[in-house]
């Protein structure tokens, strides 16, 4: 190996140091439910952006409003929500309970359900604008040759908005791993069920081990640049 | 062709299009001057816009009845349509823009099917047989129009709208495709509806004419009849 670059590893290593087992649980379970919130976002999300973008139909602006709602509101506050609706008092959760045999509250569940909803509405405004950015006459054109909406929808609008949809899902990716409010509502903050990577600082810094916070910190911040500079990377090229 | 425009009526910024014509014509002639309301008669009959008032009907077969509150949705017209900028899908080949429209069946990978000898009749005809591997982007005007037209072609439509095709195409060049659009008209015998501003285009292709002005047919015959009749007008 390169004496200089060896170095350089080595430098990163002393400063992050050796991840332990648990430690590589934490981040393994955030990145999973991250991407498994991405996967249940996904087609909401498209149906919702795309209504957004190409239809205009009564109480659109109530949508627009209640889609963008989670990006102003206190984090803890929609998980007090979250944890209303699907609480086991609630009609919602009992029927989630009782007929699904899921429970949400405290559960990986929660995890999940409070990372989606909270990432969701940066994913409808990215996906939005890429659905706005395809020239209506394509798929208008698209028709008059024999395509139904759905092939439309299939072969010309998600093609041409794929990478606008792309770069909105990274934008969605890093907010949901960094979510902290919502999350510790919801699920709670139960090491080795519940834990994220946001949660376990917070509990690092309460417990005084700051070293070990850091780490977790280090390891938050480059996961969040690199979703964000594929990111960003992804509508510079759409612009350019 | 038999085209029957009964009463259609749609309201527009500046005028209401009303038009009542049938159309016979193998080829028929749209003239008018800019904002005459030319592409939106066009975005009625393939059924991108919806009439307030009206039935449109194609070789007896009804597309759209406001009364009856009927409407036949674009895709099930079997209209194609090749607006001005040609309107080319930029993520596709010309191979693949070429087969969009084509039945199912020849649009796979299959190099010794119908849609495959088609698709090499019609790159022929209009000459863009060495572009077919080709992307859109690098494409000239004159070549790109020619593509929208032969993917127009390919989706084996009823009738064909061409809304000014050669707008954007320099003199010479418009010159070397319209005996293209005559050989269409003759071998392949597909029915038209040609708008242009040029009156030697509607001459050379059209034998039936209409001339549009703020929404309302103003003359109504053979391409010279309509071409006299506006240069008197005009």
């Amino acid at each position: 190996m390169c004496p200089a670059r060896f170095s350089r590893y080595s430098l990163f290593l002393s400063a992050s140091g050796d991840l332990s087992g648990e430690e590589i649980q934490i981040l393994g379970f955030t990145l999973g439910m991250a991407a498994l919130a991405m996967v249940a976002i996904l087609p909401p999300g498209l149906a919702l952006a795309w209504l957004l973008a190409r239809r205009t139909f009564p109480g659109k602006a109530v949508i627009e409003t209640l889609v963008a709602l989670p990006l102003v509101m206190p984090p803890v506050a929609t998980g007090l929500f979250l944890l209303r609706l699907f609480g086991r008092r609630s009609a919602l959760g009992r029927f989630v309970h009782d007929r699904l045999d899921l429970d949400v509250i405290f559960t990986w569940r929660g995890v999940l359900l409070a990372m989606a909803v909270m990432s969701l509405p940066l994913f409808v405004r990215s996906a939005r604008v890429a659905f706005e950015e395809v020239p209506h006459r394509l798929e208008q054109v698209a028709r008059t040759l024999g395509a139904a909406p759905a092939r439309v929808f299939a072969t010309i609008t998600l093609p041409l908005a794929a990478r606008g949809l792309t770069a909105g899902l990274l934008l969605a990716f890093a907010r949901a791993l960094g979510e902290f409010g919502a999350t510790i509502v919801v699920a709670g903050n139960i090491p080795g069920r519940t834990q994220t990577l946001a949660l376990a600082i917070y509990q690092l810094i309460q417990l005084g081990r700051d070293d070990a916070a850091l780490r977790f910190c280090l390891a938050s911040a480059v996961l969040a640049f690199v979703a964000l500079f594929a990111s960003e990377r992804l509508l510079s090229r759409r612009r350019g | 062709m038999k085209l029957a425009l009964r009463g259609l009526r749609l309201p527009l910024p500046r005028f209401t299009l009303e038009v009542d014509v049938e159309l016979h014509g193998r080829v028929a002639g749209i003239f008018g001057a800019s904002g005459a309301g030319k592409t939106s008669l066009l975005e009625l009959i393939v059924g991108l816009r919806r009439p307030t008032a009206g039935t449109v009907h194609l070789e007896g077969r009804m597309l759209s009845d406001v009364a009856g509150r009927n409407f036949v949705p674009p895709e099930r017209r079997r209209i194609a349509y090749v607006p001005q900028d040609g309107a080319l899908f930029p993520h596709l080949s010309v191979r693949t823009n070429l087969l969009y429209g084509a039945p199912k069946g020849d649009r796979t990978g299959d190099r010794t099917g119908d849609g495959t000898r088609r698709l090499g009749e019609i790159a022929t005809v209009l000459e863009i047989a060495p572009l077919l591997d080709r992307g859109i982007a690098g494409l000239s005007g004159g070549e790109r129009q020619r593509v929208a037209l032969g993917r127009a072609l390919l989706a084996a439509p009823e009738l064909l709208l061409l809304d000014e095709p050669f707008a954007g195409v320099d003199r010479p060049l418009r010159g070397r495709i319209l005996p293209v659009l005559a050989r269409i008209r003759d071998e392949l015998r597909v029915p038209m509806l040609y708008v242009s501003h040029e009156p030697e285009e509607i001459l050379a292709l059209c034998d039936e004419a209409l001339r549009l002005d703020r929404g309302r047919i103003v003359a109504h015959g053979t391409p010279a009849e309509v071409l006299a009749e506006s240069a008197i007008t005009l």
